[in-house]
């Protein structure tokens, strides 16, 4: 554990990363000069016996000297975090996904809902995915948040997002994934006693096997194939107290 | 505003010197006493019985997050709705995590501030009797004291005590169901709603005292920086406790009455609680540090022997926040849904507001800088203060860069920011003002050496405690987590938590001494003269503990509270009463001099 960042693994994982690094450098050297400033002054100027502190009510020129330069640092942070900001919050600059689905978070569990075999959300054959939410990578996916009872929050440490949701209101989230693997979703917002048990997995795979994947799953949930151990069967508002995620939830 | 209308006022009126000769009866005098010196010990007497409460929660709160599952020591003792066999329950861990933060801002940094250093130090340090209203004053203590009670008693209702959080984000707050918690969130909102009227009582007062009933002489700009800070935090107070109390009353009606304010299955909206508690709740973060501000330039200067660097700019800087506090509460919402746009907006107005606090640092070193540093025990507190505040400082702009704020946010990094600035800062403070004001509070001197030793073992455990907790933020680690071992990816951190957990209760453990201290040098402690600092302010031309009434008469001021080391004194302070050798200057007509 350190001032250092594990690697990220989304598309814009490394822009903020990136800031992360200027912010870190910046008040790096801001703290060392200061708290040096700090202890070599009390050290040099600790009392001693016959001297007088200097008589000085202060500097004009060093106020406006240190009002001018922190203020231009912190506003040139500002505007460099502007871009990477609006790139992945703000929806007029989302990349057009080809994949859509809807995350709906609940009292403490995640359904993924995909849009089966029309390739629509909202139709009769979506289907309902509950924690271990599948998808491909390199593609942007669009993900509506949404939350059925308090506000949970949508946190992938190693895709460095984080956006809560919030009842009464679908807010869109993007991310594009660089590797294929196994992610932690958690929840960053108090949501009630399992709050800390609230985790799911984002599971990426790669285009072939998503489609797989997808299959299987729509094959499934159309009652053509008999379920097996990798599905999960969980319909919105699902009154089991469970906050397990099924381990096998892949291909 | 001159020494010229100060002077118009009526100084015969009570309250003044002279104004009341009767001795009042025990009651009078100290459970209902209308002596701001009173009560500003009895504020000081239950805030710092809150502190102590608020840190039991933090050091449970650290057991369980160290060591999960296990029984807590003693823990048998709470009731097994709390910790059966000892075993903190999740709905207890909300609640005192919940409980924690709400006593710890509502009911010991905030009266520790206001009601303890305002009460005392404005009308001692402007030269007057007393408050402006004194009834209002003692009306103010005895309202945060059923607040208090009231919020201590919702441990032990059916259901428990709150347990949404100190932030109450609705819908988790807005109906019982989502928690389990009916009555105890209930008594929550009640609780502070009726807080909120003792805060107003006192700000009323502390603004009307500082417009009104400076001394002659004391021109605004001869104010020490405890009272600007003082004077400005009673105007966020005044604009900011109404705020909250009409967004609890809507709260308390969507629980108890079935309004639908926040809840949207009504058509409420969730984010309306978020904009109105922070809308409050960002002015009442500079609330608790402002003070602080002003008393650790004020202890800065003197244990420097040397006058405040940059005066003007400290005031300045103190307004510009105070300005800028209202225009960034957005910050605590980037990740909330709310238009990316507005997030944009708010990051910048919170870079900004970065510059008046390094404005500040920058003033404390300059102060420092030449001087002929005594290291007395405030002193040392208030050097701790800046050391960490500037850590909590500058951890703030991570956050506030709306990008690395996705990463950070609602993870432990924003845990260890608030600690270093309300603990580090604002706390460190508050054992810095204590220590300096103790002799003229209670006529006697604390042990300075059991002072130096707990400041120097405090800054350790606190080090140990806090500063890992940026790193756990870094590495992904949500707050508010009853077991965080439950993520695959922070078990792997939990020798960290225990480390922290186990530093935590040797920073606990540390405070013993302080209250030992404060507690025996009572009656144990060196008898304080007047000025044991050889400080310049008004309330050292007074005995210690001043009479009731304060000042014999009512003094003069004859230049600014910061002249260390002046060449015009032969010592190296020249107090405010003390009239210049010059004959130039005849006594009742006071000559401005530079400030």
């Amino acid at each position: 554990m350190n001032w250092l960042l594990d690697p990220s693994f989304s598309t814009f994982g490394p822009d903020i990363d990136r800031l992360y690094y200027i912010i870190l450098v910046i008040t790096g050297l801001v703290f060392v000069l200061t708290e040096f400033l700090l202890f070599y002054f009390l050290f040099k100027y600790r009392k001693k016996e016959g001297r007088k502190a200097e008589y000085s009510h202060g500097s004009t020129k060093a106020e406006v000297i240190w009002t001018l330069i922190p203020f231009v640092i912190v506003v040139a942070i500002g505007l460099m975090s502007v871009s990477v900001w609006d790139q992945i919050k703000n929806p007029v600059e989302f990349p057009n996904p080809d994949y859509e689905i809807i995350v709906s978070a609940r009292q403490f569990e995640w359904d993924a809902i995909y849009p089966g075999a029309d390739g629509e959300l909202g139709t009769e054959d979506d289907f309902t995915v509950l924690n271990r939410i599948h998808v491909p990578v390199n593609e942007p996916i669009l993900v509506h948040l949404e939350a059925e009872d308090v506000i949970h929050s949508f946190f992938v440490p190693d895709f460095r997002l984080k956006q809560d949701a919030v009842p009464g209101m679908t807010i869109p989230v993007w991310f594009e994934v660089t590797e294929p693997g196994e992610y932690i979703l958690g929840c960053a917002e108090l949501c009630g006693i399992g709050h800390y048990r609230m985790d799911g997995m984002i599971v990426v795979l790669t285009a072939e096997e998503y489609r797989e994947w997808e299959a299987g799953q729509i094959a499934f949930h159309s009652g053509e194939r008999s379920p097996d151990e990798g599905d999960v069967v969980a319909s919105r508002g699902d009154e089991e107290d469970s906050d397990e995620t099924q381990d096998t939830g892949g291909p | 505003m001159s020494a010229t209308a100060a002077a118009k006022t009526d100084w015969d009126q009570p309250g003044f010197a002279g104004g009341e000769h009767h001795e009042p009866s025990f009651i009078r005098k100290y459970i209902f006493s209308t002596d701001h010196k009173i009560i500003a010990i009895q504020f000081l007497v239950t805030s710092l019985f809150f502190l102590i409460v608020g840190g039991l929660l933090a050091v449970m709160i650290r057991w369980q997050l160290g060591f999960p599952g296990a029984p807590l020591p003693g823990g048998d003792l709470l009731p097994d709705t709390m910790a059966p066999g000892g075993i903190i329950l999740p709905e207890f861990y909300n609640a005192m995590v919940t409980m924690h933060g709400t006593f710890m801002i509502f009911f010991a940094i905030m009266p520790l501030m206001v009601g303890v250093f305002g009460n005392l130090l404005i009308p001692l340090q402007i030269g007057a009797g007393d408050m402006a209203f004194p009834k209002l004053n003692m009306l103010s203590f005895w309202l945060a004291v059923p607040a208090g009670f009231i919020m201590l008693a919702s441990f032990f209702v059916e259901g428990g005590a709150a347990g949404a959080g100190w932030t109450a984000y609705a819908p988790l707050s807005a109906d019982g169901e989502y928690t389990g918690v009916y009555l105890g969130q209930q008594l929550w909102l009640v609780s502070l709603f009726i807080l909120g009227f003792s805060s107003i009582a006192g700000a009323v007062n502390y603004v009307t005292t500082i417009i009104n009933m400076r001394a002659p002489g004391l021109t605004w700009f001869r104010l020490p920086l405890t009272i600007w800070s003082l004077f400005i935090t009673s105007f966020l107070v005044l604009l900011a406790i109404p705020i909250l109390a009409g967004a609890l009353i809507m709260l308390l009606t969507d629980q108890t009455l079935g309004t639908t304010f926040f809840l949207p299955a009504g058509g409420g909206e969730p984010l309306l609680w978020q904009h109105l508690f922070w809308f409050f709740g960002h002015p009442e973060v500079y609330i608790l540090i402002l003070p602080a501000m002003g008393i650790v330039s004020d202890i800065l200067s003197n244990g420097a022997r040397k006058p405040v660097f940059g005066y003007h700019a400290m005031v300045l800087a103190i307004i510009a926040i105070a300005f800028l506090g209202w225009i960034v509460w957005g910050h605590h919402m980037f990740m909330s849904g709310m238009n990316p746009m507005l997030g944009t907006t708010f990051m910048i107005t919170t870079m900004v507001i970065a510059v008046p606090s390094a404005i500040k640092v920058f003033n404390w070193l300059g102060t420092l800088w030449r001087g002929n540093i005594e290291f007395h025990a405030p002193l040392l507190y208030s050097v701790g203060f800046v050391s960490l505040f500037i850590v909590g400082g500058l951890s703030g702009i991570f956050m506030a860069s709306t990008p690395v704020d996705i990463y950070i946010h609602d993870t432990y990094f924003i845990v260890a920011h608030i600690h270093y600035v309300l603990f580090g800062g604002s706390l460190f403070a508050i054992f810095a003002g204590i220590t300096f004001w103790y002799p003229k509070m209670f006529g006697r001197m604390m042990s300075s050496f059991w002072n130096k030793i707990h400041f120097v073992l405090t800054f350790i455990f606190y080090s140990m405690a806090f500063f890992p907790m940026h790193g756990l933020g870094l590495e992904g680690m949500m707050r508010r987590l009853y077991d965080p071992t439950q993520y695959a990816y922070l078990a792997e951190l939990q020798p960290w938590n225990q480390f922290i957990s186990i530093s935590v209760f040797l920073l606990a453990a540390t405070q013993v001494i302080y209250f030992a201290n404060f507690t025996l040098s009572l009656w144990k402690g060196e008898k304080a003269t007047a000025n044991p600092w050889r400080a310049n302010s008004l309330e050292w031309s007074v005995p210690s503990p001043p009479p009731h009434g304060n000042f014999e008469r009512i003094p003069i001021v004859y230049r600014g509270p910061y002249e260390y080391s002046s060449p015009e004194s032969d010592e190296d302070f020249y107090p405010q009463f003390v009239p210049p050798r010059q004959k130039t200057a005849p006594r009742p007509e006071p000559q401005p001099t530079a400030d």
